[in-house]
């Protein structure tokens, strides 16, 4: 009897996720409204709204600004839920709902009690790259790790449960993702030593579902040692365990506070993982598998379908945490899944996202030199591996060794700030750093909830180009080339946007909101917003008329890097100071700005 | 042209016996309050802590402050503090912490006090920040140095490895 009973209350209680699931879909398919971060679960940030075109975008005027009231980097975007827009901030991770139909007026505002100390533990900034819905709930996901369930209706607390321990490292940057039943989420501290792993847990009360380590027991990362495969093969035991030399692996790294992306038809969730902990090479020998990872799994029971390691043994900071972009493309005359991710060490990988197949790995951008090209011949030994070249390994050339002249530099060709994918010229739009360094790696102590970090970098613009920091590129993921190319003054650090209307908009950290030709790149739109952009632009529409809106609000690690300029040690005496500082060019401040064209 | 006017307000912004050398032992240089201070030589040649002080800032201080002590949106400008506080407060900042949360801040400063790979190298940082307060050593890597001294060595192992 007590069996039926549970076994009803279960069935009860699934039909009630597969209904907010199916709802959930139905509103990320609704080009109106803009429900997740990612715009859709295959982190296209594609719009199909076309009010806004290419002919008219020149006439575009501000329609309306809202100050958050937060100095920090703002990440992220605004989401819209039916006539409320939902705005973040960083820390103190307030949240905002403001009234579409009363002139945004504030609906209500949730302001959560963190303790001070997690902000310096936060490596580069307090960014929240913004909340997430699902089952008429906003998912906040704050600095403290502590993930929140609000009514989106009233903003009161419905659950809350603590992912992780910030006097150890453990911080939290990332939006969340909402599957089905559960919500899925990340966690950051590479650089205290923290062991990374993805948690998903139960949307109806906050209770844990599974967790999957980056590295460690094969219990702990969650994967078949017969059936996970890596580059087609199975992974076999213990490769979190044995890639290491002794107990390193459980302060290893491998954060994932990157995006995530799903595939509903094979019910895997896609991310990567970031470097391994220490920056010094020398002192943790091995691949340190899984740091540097794209990783596969299945959204119910967290297993690893596949595993695809970018860069094994890390010694350049190379985070493989950006996103993984979901198509269904042509390639070589057949209609593949593919999965397209932009990594930060320069290489823009293509892979088959059922089976892990690694279709495609060339750099985007020219100036990558710390290898030649990833070996793509299935037989080679060195099958999926990038080839280094000695001159730029940190590792080879030593401990105390200032490697100079590597490209990218630490911050990757490019980091977090996500790429868009528009489905009607099949090209990516990616915004890049161009920016090189160099690296001296030295010996450092394990101390919990300290920096861990055992390495002296300098960047500076890379060498013989054209003197900036950034490009913004249209990439062609099948062929592996740039289409266009645009110079930017800094490193281009805000998430893009395609829509139908044939135009692309990105933001600079000068604080333009820029929109481009999606064909041809040639720029038809400019607007200087009041602090820099770091956050992702979005679309949305109200009674009818299409908005764009944008977080400015200068920061992350661009403001840290970038605010007082870069220099080139190499370039000799006299040129020390002579690139852009950021500081000339805008201050702090978080504001909405959201774009419209006139009546 | 700016950056010379920039320079010349620095030079006379700071008490130059906060700086200058007053006797030196075993490769390390101290005022005559027996205060650490760095020693750049007629060929630019750096005493060997403030190098060791450009490397550890770049390691453990970098992420937040910004390259050279330069400050960033994020947290100040230390170059600048290294030469405004006084050595013991400076000390004191590193290995405690320090708060500034309130409506228009909320800058944290967190509590070193444990963390060898900062605290065995405190003096070389402090010096290391002095010296680009005063604009002794310029920006990017210092070129010439002195070599490490048995004594900082032997110190420097004992500090790491307890």
């Amino acid at each position: 009897m007590g069996r039926l009973l549970i076994s009803a209350a279960m069935l009860l209680l699934g039909a009630g996720t597969a209904v907010a699931d199916a709802n959930l879909q139905k509103l990320i398919e609704d080009p109106n409204q803009w429900v997740i971060q990612t715009g859709d679960y295959k982190n296209q940030r594609f719009s199909k709204l076309d009010q806004i075109n290419k002919d008219n975008v020149k006439d575009l005027q501000v329609a309306w600004t809202f100050s958050t009231g937060v100095l920090r980097g703002h990440e992220g975007s605004p989401l819209v839920i039916g006539d409320i827009m939902y705005v973040h901030t960083p820390f103190p991770n307030t949240v905002y709902a403001l009234d579409l139909n009363n002139e945004a007026r504030i609906i209500w505002k949730y302001e959560p009690k963190q303790n001070a100390d997690v902000i310096p533990v936060m490596c580069c900034d307090t960014v929240n790259r913004g909340v997430a819905y699902a089952d008429n709930k906003i998912f906040l996901h704050q600095a403290d790790t502590k993930l929140v369930a609000l009514d989106a209706k009233t903003g009161e607390e419905i659950w809350s449960v603590v992912n992780g321990d910030p006097t150890k490292g453990e911080t939290n940057t990332a939006t969340v993702l909402p599957v089905k039943d559960k919500v899925i989420v990340g966690i950051s501290g590479g650089e205290f030593g923290v062991r990374g792993s993805l948690t998903a847990y139960n949307i109806a009360d906050g209770s844990l579902a599974w967790r999957a380590y980056s590295m460690g027991p094969d219990s702990d990362i969650l994967i078949d040692p017969e059936k996970t495969t890596h580059l087609g093969k199975p992974i076999g035991k213990d490769s979190g365990l044995n890639t290491w030399e002794g107990d390193q692996w459980k302060i290893g790294g491998g954060t994932t506070w990157g995006w995530y992306s799903y595939d509903p038809e094979e019910n895997l969730v896609y991310y990567g993982t970031g470097n391994p902990s220490t920056w010094n090479p020398a002192q943790r020998p091995g691949d340190n598998r899984w740091s540097m990872t794209v990783m596969a799994r299945d959204a119910d029971t967290g297993v690893a379908r596949w595993f695809y390691q970018m860069t094994p043994h890390d010694e350049w900071d190379y985070d493989g945490i950006n996103e993984m972009i979901l198509t269904e493309q042509d390639f070589n005359g057949e209609t593949r899944k593919l999965l397209t991710h932009f990594d930060r060490n320069g290489f823009g990988y293509t892979l088959d996202r059922v089976t892990g197949e690694l279709l495609v790995a060339e750099k985007y951008d020219p100036k990558v030199n710390w290898a030649t090209e990833v070996v793509m011949d299935p037989n080679s030994d060195q099958y999926g591996r990038p080839q280094v070249v000695a001159e730029y390994s940190t590792e080879q050339n030593g401990e105390d060794v200032n490697s100079t002249g590597i490209c990218p530099a630490a911050l990757g060709s490019k980091d977090q700030q996500p790429a868009s994918y528009s489905p009607e010229t099949g090209l990516f739009y990616v915004p890049t750093n161009h920016v090189c360094m160099d690296y001296e790696p030295f010996r450092v102590s394990y101390t919990a909830g300290q920096p861990y970090v055992g390495a002296t970098l300098a960047m500076y613009p890379a060498g013989d180009s054209h003197g900036g920091m950034g490009n913004f590129i249209a990439w062609d993921n099948v062929k592996g080339e740039i289409v266009w190319s645009i110079p930017e003054q800094f490193s281009v650090w805000s998430g893009a946007l395609a829509t139908s209307g044939d135009i692309v908009f990105y933001g600079t950290l000068e604080g333009y909101l820029k929109a481009v030709d999606a064909k041809t790149g040639e720029e038809l739109y400019s607007f200087k917003t009041p602090s820099g952009i770091i956050g992702n632009v979005m679309s949305y529409t109200h009674n009818g008329k299409q908005y764009i809106a944008i977080l400015s609000g200068v920061g992350g690690w661009a403001g840290i890097g970038l605010a007082a300029g870069l220099t080139n040690p190499n370039d000799g005496l006299g040129a020390v100071g002579g690139y852009a500082a950021l500081s000339d060019y805008t201050a702090l401040g978080g504001q909405l700005t959201v774009f419209a064209l006139p009546n | 042209m700016v950056s010379s006017g920039l320079q010349a307000g620095a030079e006379e912004a700071y008490d130059k016996a906060l700086v200058a050398v007053a006797y030196s032992e075993d490769g390390r240089y101290f005022t005559e309050d027996d205060v650490p201070t760095y020693n750049v030589q007629e060929d630019g040649t750096i005493d060997w802590p403030t190098y060791s002080g450009f490397r550890r800032y770049h390691s453990e201080c970098h992420v937040c402050h910004g390259p050279e002590g330069e400050g960033s949106t994020y947290a100040p400008a230390l170059k600048k503090s290294a030469l405004d506080m006084d050595y013991y407060d400076f000390l004191d900042v590193v290995t405690n912490g320090r708060k500034k949360v309130n409506a228009s801040e909320n800058s944290v400063m967190p509590a070193f006090g444990t963390n060898p790979n900062v605290m065995c190298y405190i003096n070389d940082i402090y010096v290391y920040l002095k010296a680009r307060g005063t604009d002794a050593v310029a920006r990017g890597r210092p070129r010439k140095k002195e070599g490490k001294s048995d004594v900082i060595r032997e110190e420097e192992n004992a500090c790491l490895g307890g």
